[in-house]
């Protein structure tokens, strides 16, 4: 099974039919495990039951720039190797995306009010994902100002690309300017600061979104097949003259 | 390298004369600036401390609303076809229209900061920093705003469309130009390390920008 066997859509549909609901099912189960875990969590001895939030804020976070990463290779997919799905895939994690980004912006917010007593910052990494999500409602604006799905992919494409570069920022920016939002403290050299406690729970609900993300972004894939299935019988329709 | 030159010649020429529209970039940005004392009062005091905040922005704008006519003129009168078509790598006519493109709309810019400094009540050193900023920093917004020119000459569509790609795009060096102005005034040891920061945006646009345009362009205009 390679990825040119998913070029065929019909294949794809039959294929990702039978995967989705064993795949929501894991979701559903790891996200129950995970909230729950996170819920008997003990509180931080400084932010007491605050700290919380970060379940739910870094999984949110990580997944806004790994969706930018799955857009990215699909806009290579679709410059490259004009993988008929390609673009498909690139419409459909746009908004998931933007809502991921949405998320982590608002939890971090809502964090950030009692442990740094405001609501917004201009600190590097904040504006660096606000500048994310800026891009991801530019894509989608992008998507939606053109009618011709192909070209609209290709231009897309190239957008994508071009932003993928804010990524490595936003990952480092903790570490290259001295903010407010505290360095990186799960993937680091040396491992991680964070006690079992936090760090289990934690993991677990990154698995469970990472989980969400591929079940809504294979139903989002099947939803966009469907529309153009649509689309494309609507302008044969309307073309064949009446009898 | 002589098809370049002259394609440079040509630009420059074809925006200067009538019908090109290349120094209402400048008038624009005069309004822009003539605008915001109106608008924040006219205090001098902190006029002087918003003014080189105040002149980033209105490059910044003077250069998103010319950019659309970097690529729609030579679209529309069949001119673009002919330069994909042509044997000169489409990279390179793309950098040497945005390097035209930067002499008559992003040049002008800096010419006229000093005057719209003293409207602003800046003193010289803060004039000739926020001067240079802009010098390092225009080809940037000149090199991004290309590929959101490609972009919306490639599916017809501009205005909006084209600002809403562009703008974020141009945010790292909204931030640096004015950190950098901003430290010429406050502080001058800090004002090499953004300046810096900026031609390497600026280096680094150059790469990039004329890349992603000629892309956009040879998969849009099929």
């Amino acid at each position: 099974m390679t990825l040119i066997d998913l070029a065929n859509p019909t294949r794809f549909l039959s294929l990702t039919a039978k995967i989705l609901p064993w795949l929501a099912a894991a979701t559903a189960i790891l996200l129950a495990i995970g909230l729950y875990q996170s819920a008997m969590a003990p509180d931080d001895y400084q932010q007491g039951a605050t700290v919380k939030i970060m379940f739910i804020h870094v999984p949110n976070a990580w997944l806004s720039m790994f969706v930018w990463g799955v857009m990215s290779l699909s806009a290579l997919g679709t410059l490259v190797w004009r993988h008929p799905l390609a673009d498909v895939s690139a419409k459909a994690a746009a908004p998931i995306g933007a809502a991921f980004t949405f998320l982590a912006l608002v939890t971090g917010s809502l964090w950030g009010r009692p442990m740094w007593g405001t609501y917004w910052e201009w600190d590097a990494r904040l504006t660096s994902v606000l500048i994310l999500f800026l891009m991801y409602l530019g894509l989608i604006a992008l998507w939606r100002a053109v009618e011709d799905p192909s070209r609209a992919a290709r231009a897309a494409a190239v957008l994508t690309l071009v932003g993928a570069i804010n990524i490595p920022i936003i990952k480092f920016s903790v570490d290259w300017w001295n903010t407010l939002h505290q360095p990186a403290s799960v993937l680091r050299m040396g491992g991680s600061t964070l006690d079992k406690a936090f760090l289990i729970p934690l993991l677990v609900m990154a698995v469970a979104f990472s989980l969400l993300f591929i079940t809504l972004h294979l139903a989002a894939m099947r939803n966009e097949i469907l529309r153009r299935r649509v689309r494309a019988l609507q302008m044969q329709q309307a073309s064949q003259p009446r009898a | 390298m002589t098809a370049l030159l002259a394609l440079l010649r040509r630009d420059i020429q074809v925006a200067l004369r009538v019908g090109g529209g290349a120094l209402i970039g400048v008038l624009f940005f005069l309004i822009v600036v003539v605008l915001m004392p109106f608008a924040v009062g006219p205090d001098l005091a902190l006029l002087k401390k918003l003014g080189p905040a105040i002149l980033w922005l209105g490059a910044l704008l003077a250069s998103l609303l010319t950019l659309d006519r970097l690529f729609a003129a030579d679209h529309d009168d069949g001119s673009l076809d002919l330069l994909t078509m042509s044997r000169t790598p489409l990279e390179l006519i793309c950098l040497t229209k945005a390097i035209a493109h930067w002499l008559v709309a992003g040049l002008p810019l800096i010419v006229a900061t000093p005057i719209l400094g003293l409207l602003l009540n800046l003193d010289g050193d803060a004039t000739v920093a926020v001067a240079l900023t802009l010098l390092a920093g225009t080809p940037a917004l000149t090199f991004t705003g290309m590929i959101g020119a490609a972009l919306a000459v490639a599916l017809r569509r501009g205005g909006l469309l084209l600002a809403v790609l562009v703008l974020p795009l141009s945010i790292p060096v909204l931030i640096f130009g004015v950190a950098a102005s901003n430290a010429a005034v406050l502080e001058p040891a800090g004002f090499g390390a953004p300046l810096s920061i900026l031609c390497a945006l600026s280096l680094a646009g150059l790469v990039i920008g004329p890349l992603a345009a000629a892309a956009s362009l040879r998969h849009g205009l099929d």
